[in-house]
């Protein structure tokens, strides 16, 4: 396919306009009840942000990290210093600085990647979520020596106005997960993910065809924490609307691995298709027990199946379907979508002819 | 002086015998990563599933101990046949993060049984020891030293030794030691990969019970023995993954700098360090001896 607008197909032109239309015009006109902006759109698009600063490690790179949550922490609470003690900066200059803060903690972490790899480099990256959580909990400062342990997170106010209803914050997630989500596939499919993509599938090799392993993987490092910081600092002053470092715990780093295999490693739309599973399947299997068993299910066992259920479907994509979900909308794609492509429509035409 | 030294040897002592604790988490982690190469992320998982099942036994349907015990056991031993069967054998020729990342879903599934079965409240286990010092070593040597540790000690001896003895001396354990070596081989010429895996599921199963046992009686039965997993990785890096006395000495230094530095430095910080500083130890170790203390050099090739 030829680019039509730099390096831009039809295609990705088409998209983009297809998902601009439904996020900016038709969610707003048609979703009214805040519930779903509250509970549902607003922490999709924070967890998905999170899960591409994922893929950008583990996807992308191939370095197998566990410490997301911990750079989430790291974000939310440089968020909330920015705002209370520079208030100068303003909300976009708050968020971009902070996630240069979560960034800085990515670079200190990452730096053991370039001597180990696997699970030894998971344990390195879980001592950073224990750390910063730690860090984060032990020192009063961070928390403005509040002892309520919980702190409320200050309103968001973008050069003077106020964006404090549910749209009004659906809105700020969405403007900057789409300028980030942007800059991602940029990235990913200009040289510096050539880059990543080269130490994922063999980091000897690459090294000996010229790529630096120490500019690549702490990028990505860098990279990854940028996001996850900033979804972190969205996450606490969109969605939780307060701050306690026990959010961000080693569940939420699970969770987000979860979104980040199950959506499909490597790809940037497998980031929202996982997070959109993983948050809406618990809501989905809560409506069922209650709907179609009136809550005859006690709720702490329905919260097993989902777990038991989570489980097995990681254990049956990592079987089946390595590449998550992404992939199966792509075969799906395909099997539908390669009837009617041209070629395939002049070989059946000749097939005919010939059999006529 | 004295008192001093003998605080410190109490901080140690205590130390060394918490590593132990360690130690029989990680034992199940090693009797894995030895045959399947693949560090097992569902030990943790298992340890609860366990041990929650052996008290549902005891306590809900009134079994008495032993019987309980074996029950439990054989309840691992199936799960070790599912996990063979169902997981591991399709994931045959994949690579080692594929099967890592399946493991984490396998404790999924594990922890979700565990809790629809018997409920999530926290279980009391009462084994008849006390977690308290014993007084005969309190009078004697000034030491404070709970019985349960010793219990703990005694336990993860005769199963190292136990184990040791099964890999060194029996026809199983060299047929183990050959699919460690390079599965394709070893299958080649007529090893029962198969069994070989079932019997090392089912160890590891049992041995998670044996640890969920001690665990469960120290801090009751619950959602945080999961946690394990996590808790012994440092140990099983400064060990090494494929080696048994590694776990052993890796639980030991674990345990003994674990609370030296939380006594000694941990006041400095406002305390509660030991949740990282494990972790902090491990990546120094990383950074000198990325194979551990007695693990086999990792030698890659393009």
């Amino acid at each position: 396919m030829k680019p039509v607008f730099m390096t831009y197909t039809k295609k990705d032109l088409i998209n983009l306009a297809i998902c601009m239309v439904l996020s900016v015009i038709i969610i707003p006109t048609f979703i009214k009840t805040e519930y779903w902006y509250t509970s549902i759109l607003i922490p999709w698009l924070c967890l998905a942000l999170a899960t591409i600063g994922q893929q950008i490690v583990m996807g992308y790179t191939g370095q197998l990290a566990l410490g997301a949550a911990g750079f989430m922490a790291a974000g939310a609470f440089a968020m909330f210093n920015l705002i209370l003690r520079v208030p100068e900066l303003g909300f976009i200059g708050s968020l971009a600085v902070s996630g240069l803060i979560a960034a800085a903690f990515g670079i200190l972490f990452g730096l053991p990647s370039l001597k180990v790899r696997g699970i030894y480099l998971m344990v390195a990256t879980l001592a950073s979520q224990f750390f910063i959580i730690w860090m984060i909990d032990k020192f009063g400062w961070f928390k403005n020596y509040d002892s309520s342990g919980i702190i409320t997170a200050q309103d968001i106010v973008i050069l003077g106005k106020p964006f404090t209803t549910p749209l009004a914050m659906y809105f700020v997630c969405l403007a900057v997960t789409a300028v980030l989500t942007l800059l991602a596939m940029n990235m990913a499919r200009g040289s510096t993910g050539r880059n990543w993509m080269a130490v994922r599938d063999m980091d000897i090799a690459a090294e000996s065809m010229g790529v630096s392993l120490l500019k690549t993987k702490v990028q990505a490092f860098a990279i990854s924490a940028f996001y996850c910081g900033v979804a972190g600092a969205l996450f606490a002053f969109c969605y939780l609307k307060s701050l306690e470092p026990v959010a961000f715990d080693i569940k939420l780093s699970f969770k987000i691995l979860f979104m980040c295999i199950l959506g499909g490693l490597g790809t940037i739309n497998g980031a929202f298709i996982g997070a959109a599973f993983i948050l809406l399947f618990p809501v989905l299997l809560n409506s069922v027990g209650n709907n179609v068993f009136h809550g005859a299910i006690d709720a702490t066992i329905i919260s097993s199946i989902e777990q038991v259920i989570f489980g097995l479907l990681m254990i049956i994509f990592m079987i089946y379907e390595p590449l998550g979900m992404a992939k199966l909308w792509e075969n799906l794609k395909q099997k539908f979508g390669s009837k009617l492509t041209s070629s395939n429509i002049k070989n059946l035409k000749s097939s005919l002819s010939k059999k006529f | 002086m004295i008192d001093e030294l003998l605080f410190f040897m109490e901080v140690l002592v205590g130390g060394l015998l918490a590593g132990t604790m360690y130690s029989l988490v990680a034992l199940g982690f090693v009797l894995i990563f030895k045959a399947s190469a693949t560090f097992n992320f569902s030990q943790g998982a298992m340890v609860f599933f366990s041990v929650l099942a052996f008290c549902g036994f005891m306590q809900d349907f009134n079994i008495p101990f032993v019987l309980a015990f074996i029950l439990a056991a054989f309840l691992m031993v199936i799960v070790g046949l599912c996990t063979e069967r169902l997981v591991l054998r399709p994931l045959m020729n994949a690579s080692e993060d594929t099967v890592l990342m399946a493991t984490i879903g396998l404790g999924y599934v594990l922890e979700g049984l565990a809790q629809a079965a018997w409920g999530v409240e926290v279980r009391r286990l009462d084994l008849g020891i006390g977690d308290f010092p014993v007084p005969w070593i309190a009078d004697n040597l000034k030491l404070f030293i709970s019985a349960l540790d010793i219990t703990a000690g005694l336990v993860a001896a005769i199963m190292i030794i136990g184990l040791f003895l099964l890999f060194k001396y029996t026809k199983i354990g060299l047929g183990l030691r050959a699919v460690a070596d390079d599965a394709g081989a070893a299958s080649s010429i007529g090893i029962p990969l198969k069994h070989i895996m079932l019997l090392v599921w089912s160890a590891a199963g049992v041995v998670a019970l044996v640890a969920g046992m001690m665990w469960g009686a120290r801090a009751g039965v619950q959602f945080a023995l999961v946690d394990l997993a996590l808790k012994a990785l440092p140990v099983l890096i400064i060990g090494g993954f494929s080696s048994i006395p590694g776990a052993i000495v890796g639980g030991l230094i674990i345990g003994a700098t674990e609370k030296i530095l939380e006594v000694y430095i941990g006041p400095f910080f406002g305390g509660a360090i030991e949740g990282w500083a494990p972790y902090v130890l491990a990546i120094f170790f990383l950074l000198y001896r990325p194979e551990g203390l007695f693990g086999e050099k990792i030698i890659r090739r393009v």
